[in-house]
């Protein structure tokens, strides 16, 4: 019993001195475990007097205890510091790249398409698509374009035989809507579209959406609202559009439209040819004419339609200030969309 | 259409500076192109005429003028070949400004004292090029400022006229349209109908009166062809765009730009007998004006005389009886040709005139004889002669019908969305020239012979608008009855599709859908492409059959600007000529080369291959929720490399295909990389499925690893799927992980191992369950495919 002060001083400073790994467990096995110093001390109590037994057994569990937090707050202490050491081992230098594929997208011209999409079909339009390659009826009969007509001259066609061309418009996905379904109708029509036509500001291929409205009440008005309306969401802005009589032969009464450059605000610049207005798209009342070649009763029904370059939108939109550079694919183009 | 501004005012002036006028027109439909200045801007520029022209004495290329401007004379060293004694021409005195901003001063030429300079058409901005001096006329008053004396004061205002306004395609078509915008009156010219002083006629005969129902002439005797065009005349010639000929050419194109009606002048001496209006007979043939030979089609309206043709109706007239210097006596031509039966034929002959162009359109069939009197005053006071008795042939049956159309009050407001006022609707129209009759329900319109763009109510409506002002009509939102659309789940959207290859490293590209039929040749020699009969260059000539030629065209495009590693997609129809119908079948078509991943300092950089490109089709397929049902079977394809290829396979029909370019192939097109494509129809790839919820299963899986030698050429997937029937109904996913060849096993034959994962839905499955499994899996592989264990 003399030693236990002795013991309890050696242990303290052995636990404190213990490093990691099974350090701490040897200390704990020499002092606390079943053949331990301290076991032992307890063991020996029985050789002790009744009158003596309790006072050293108390001591000596007093020491136990000790030793058995000691032994418990090194570990603690020593397994922080292992943690510790790992994390300092494994710092990464986390401004280096991420791993794997990048990322691809789509091309500007689709994209403008979607957005244009999505408004009208926010209300209600249907997307509709059709042949490219077009009968001579669909592409310019049936919207009251006859052979020889002078609005022929307008689009410079791409002929496969005398009664095939390649599709001047998307206006033909139209008339095959009305042959195949009753009104009301509310449809847009995107695609590509070709012209024989082919310099700086002209593409032989491009894009149109179109769209057509029947109803038993449309009017002009009407025309005017969605268009300007449509015109301020797709470039996100409070522009002024204005409506100016043109010709058409499948509306009437036809209208371009043009709005406040975006470029310069309608200050005038070399964008709008400084006359602060772009021209962004043609519409009018559907001709009672092409209703006729449908079926649709035009005492009954009205309706509108509208065709948009989505190259012509898109360049304006992006600041793009080459057609071509849409068709040449270039990636160095594609990946700022 | 151009046309000058101050020519324009002489008929109607509205109190509006150029621009709001340019913006008023163009708000009705006449779209203003173009204003520009007359001439350039230059000051301090007078009539001069030169009183004395002597040699330089010390330059062969120079003369000394003595100049009289006003009351001063002045001397002008001057180099210009035409310069002469009587020669009236512009001077520029000292201090004057030139266009560009020259000032002119005094100053001596080798030695010579020059005060001011003598000009050119070309200084003064008023034609491209000259080769001397600007040549006044001989009456012009000296000493008067140029810019009054010729009215240089003015603008050139340029319209683009759309196809149904050919009633504005002459002076009085605009004026009439300036003065109803503005609420004035037209002054039209004042002219007469001119003496009759010689009796001669010249027999018209109309053979085809359907194409030309009138025919209005004249014969003129005794002109002097060479005098002058006035300069006024020649001033809103070429104010008009037109340039001067001679004076009997330049009082046609006068009448032309100023009422819209275009006539021809023939010489009457070399004709042969009458006048005879008819279609061509074959064989004919006819030298035109711009000295190019015709051969005429049996569908082409011409005026004849006994010995031919003369010309071709209302396009251009033909060389052998034109007005030339010699020309005494003069047959004059006015004359209305149908629009509907001349369309398209100028065209057909590689031939567009201003006159065709009018006619094409439509000219106002009562206004020849009123131009026949126009042209022959200004041609008397011209070039003198006396006029005979106008000749007019007129079928009535055949010219335009004019019915009235009937505006119903309630469509106002039906189609434009508001109801305008019955006084306005009749001001606009009778300011159009119509005849406006109230009814009870509106009106009842009278069609003018100049407007052959009204015969349907909705035309009206249209003129109303136009007038009105489309940007004074109401504005409103659409009201609608809103339909749920159909939304079939089992179709996936092209969006989804576009969204997958985005997020997997691929570029959408749009190529044209026109290639190279020698490209097009080399991936699809099998079908003949739809051929263009007009394509815009030999490159751009027939419709793809396939998606490839474009996007390696695509590729090669950024290879050639430093790109390495390129990945892109592109939908769109190809073109399918086949026996019974053209097919235009939408398409999805992938490309890549290069670097498997983009270059970065984590992995090694290795070239992508074959699999890239199949892993990535794969999670494409994978997006149907359907992806068991597609197959890759080995293929051999044109342009594509033979060991590499292999169809894609969709309950057991092919729906489109993947491999490497046949390495000859992409050496011929300047590739010296590998690169991987495949092509699919769009409709394989979007038709999806509903999901279908299967029970989880409760019980743990049981996984077997198994790995054997085969033969090297043996090909896994009909392995695999003898495997899986073979594995039983427990197997719940095989998986092939690993392929070797090399050390340690013959060079002929190939190491597989496969990872075989049992599970059921009821119970655990035992050793014994799985041991039967994997021994049958054995078997067949032992039997059938000479498999040997490893362990």
């Amino acid at each position: 019993m003399e030693n236990l002060e002795k013991l309890a001083k050696e242990a303290r400073a052995a636990i404190a001195a213990a490093e990691g790994g099974s350090g701490l467990e040897q200390l704990r096995v020499e002092y606390l475990g079943k053949k331990g110093q301290v076991t032992a001390l307890l063991k020996g109590l029985g050789k002790l007097s009744a009158e003596e037994r309790p006072d050293a057994g108390a001591r000596i569990n007093v020491v136990k205890q000790e030793l058995q937090d000691l032994i418990g707050e090194r570990k603690q202490v020593l397994e922080a510091a292992a943690v510790d050491a790992r994390l300092a081992e494994e710092v990464i230098d986390v401004t280096l790249s991420g791993r794997g594929q990048g990322t691809g997208g789509t091309h500007p011209v689709t994209r403008t398409i979607e957005r244009m999409e999505d408004f009208f079909s926010a209300i209600g339009f249907e997307v509709v698509e059709g042949p490219e390659i077009e009968d001579d009826y669909h592409n310019f009969e049936a919207l009251n374009i006859p052979a020889h007509h002078p609005a022929r001259a307008m689009h410079d066609t791409f002929y496969v035989d005398e009664h095939t061309v390649l599709r001047t418009h998307t206006s033909p996905v139209q008339v095959r809507v009305m042959e195949s379904s009753e009104p009301p109708l509310r449809v847009i029509c995107p695609g590509r579209v070709y012209r024989c036509d082919s310099d700086l500001t002209h593409s032989p291929m491009f894009h149109q959406v179109e769209g057509l409205l029947i109803d038993e009440h449309s009017t002009f008005a009407d025309l005017k609202g969605l268009i300007e309306e449509f015109l301020r969401q797709f470039f996100e802005a409070e522009l002024a559009v204005r409506f100016r009589p043109s010709y058409f032969p499948f509306t009437e009464p036809s209208a371009e439209v043009d709005i406040q450059c975006v470029n310069c605000g309608g200050e005038g610049c070399r964008v709008c040819s400084r006359t602060g207005w772009l021209e962004v798209m043609g519409c009018g009342m559907v001709h009672p004419r092409v209703f006729e070649h449908s079926g649709i009763d035009t005492e009954r029904y009205s309706g509108f339609a509208f065709g948009m370059g989505v190259e012509r939108l898109a360049m304006l939109r992006y600041g793009v200030n080459d057609l071509r550079l849409f068709f040449d694919n270039d990636l160095r183009f594609l990946e700022q969309f | 259409m151009k046309f000058s501004e101050q020519w324009l005012r002489e008929w109607v002036s509205p109190n509006l500076s150029t621009s709001d006028l340019a913006h008023q027109i163009t708000m009705a439909g006449l779209e203003v192109d173009a204003i520009e200045p007359v001439a350039g801007t230059f000051s301090g520029l007078l009539v001069a005429e030169i009183v004395a022209v002597e040699p330089h004495p010390d330059a062969d290329k120079l003369k000394v003028c003595q100049v009289l401007a006003g009351s001063k004379t002045v001397q002008v060293v001057c180099g210009a070949p035409n310069a002469r004694k009587g020669l009236k021409a512009p001077l520029a005195t000292v201090g004057a400004r030139l266009p560009g901003g020259m000032e002119i001063k005094s100053a001596k030429l080798r030695g010579i004292a020059s005060t001011g300079m003598l000009c050119a058409e070309e200084e003064l901005g008023l034609s491209e090029a000259s080769d001397g001096l600007m040549e006044l006329p001989a009456d012009a008053p000296v000493g008067e400022n140029l810019r009054d004396y010729l009215g240089l004061d003015d603008q050139i205002i340029e319209i683009g006229l759309t196809p149904n306004r050919a009633d504005c395609l002459g002076m009085a078509g605009i004026a009439r349209e300036v003065a109803l915008l503005n609420d004035l009156s037209v002054t039209p010219p004042v002219f007469s109908a001119a003496d009759t002083a010689i009796q001669d006629k010249l027999p018209v005969r109309l053979e085809a009166s359907a194409s030309c129902p009138r025919y209005v002439g004249r014969v003129i005797r005794n002109v002097d062809v060479s005098r002058p065009t006035p300069t006024w005349m020649q001033e809103r010639l070429r104010r008009g765009g037109v340039r001067s000929i001679d004076a009997v050419v330049d009082v046609t194109n006068y009448v032309l730009l100023e009422l819209g009606q275009p006539m021809h002048a023939f010489d009457l001496g070399k004709l042969n007998g009458g006048i005879v209006v008819r279609l061509a007979e074959q064989g004919e043939s006819l030298a035109l004006l711009d000295g190019q030979t015709v051969d005429l089609r049996a569908d082409t309206l011409v005026i004849a005389d006994e010995s031919g043709p003369l010309a071709m109706a209302g396009i251009m007239g033909g060389q052998s009886s034109a007005v030339s210097a010699e020309t005494r006596d003069l047959f004059l031509e006015s004359a209305f040709f149908a629009p509907q039966l001349l369309a398209g034929k100028p065209r057909s002959y590689g031939l567009h005139t201003d006159s065709s162009h009018r006619f094409e359109r439509g000219v106002d069939f009562t206004l020849q004889r009123t131009a026949m009197e126009r042209a022959t005053e200004l041609l008397i006071d011209i070039v003198g002669g006396q006029a005979g008795p106008v000749i007019e042939m007129v079928e009535d049956s055949d010219l335009p019908p004019r019915p009235d159309v009937t505006l119903r009050a309630a469509r106002i407001e039906k189609v434009l969305g508001f109801d305008m006022a019955g006084a306005e609707v009749e001001r606009i129209l009778a300011g159009l020239g119509l005849g406006v009759t109230a009814t009870n329900d509106g009106w009842l319109c009278a069609i003018p012979s100049w407007r052959f763009d009204i015969s349907l109510e909705v035309d009206l409506l249209e003129e109303l608008a136009r007038v009105y002002g489309y940007n004074n009509l109401p504005v409103t939102r659409i009201r609608a009855d809103l339909a749920l659309p159909s939304r079939p789940e089992s179709q996936l959207s092209v969006r989804r599709v576009r969204r997958h290859l985005g997020a997997r490293d691929y570029r959408e590209a749009i190529t044209y859908s026109f290639i190279e039929p020698a490209l097009q040749n080399r991936f699809d020699p099998e079908q003949a492409p739809v051929a263009l009969s007009n394509p815009i260059s030999t490159d751009m000539a027939v419709m793809r059959t396939g998606l490839v030629p474009g996007l390696l065209s695509a590729v090669l495009h950024n290879i050639n600007r430093q790109q390495s590693r390129v990945r892109m997609y592109e939908t769109g129809l190809r073109f399918l000529p086949s026996s019974r119908a053209l097919e235009q079948v939408p398409t999805l078509a992938m490309i890549l080369t290069g670097e498997r991943e983009p270059i970065g300092w984590s992995s090694p950089v290795r070239g992508s291959d074959f699999f890239d490109l199949k892993g990535d089709v794969e999670s494409l397929l994978a997006l149907t929720g359907r992806a068991a049902e597609f197959e890759f079977t080995a293929a051999a394809l044109p342009g594509l490399h033979p060991g590499q290829t292999a169809h894609i396979i969709r309950d057991g029909e092919v729906v489109g295909f993947i491999g490497a370019i046949h390495p000859s192939v992409g050496t011929e097109m300047g590739f010296d990389v590998p690169v991987y494509t495949c092509q699919l129809d769009l409709a394989a790839v979007l038709d999806s499925g509903v999901p279908e919820f299967q029970e989880l299963s409760k019980f743990p899986e049981v996984r077997r690893d198994i790995s054997f030698v085969i033969d090297k050429s043996t090909v896994v997937q009909p392995l695999l799927d003898e495997v899986r029937s073979a594995a039983g109904v427990y197997l719940k996913d095989l998986r092939l992980f690993d392929v070797y060849t090399g050390k340690g096993i013959d060079p002929k034959r190939k190491s597989l191992s496969l990872g075989l994962t049992f599970r059921d839905q009821s119970r655990t499955l035992g050793d014994e369950d799985v041991n039967q499994a994997v021994g049958q899996v054995i078997d067949l592989l032992e039997k059938n495919y000479k498999a040997v264990l490893r362990k």
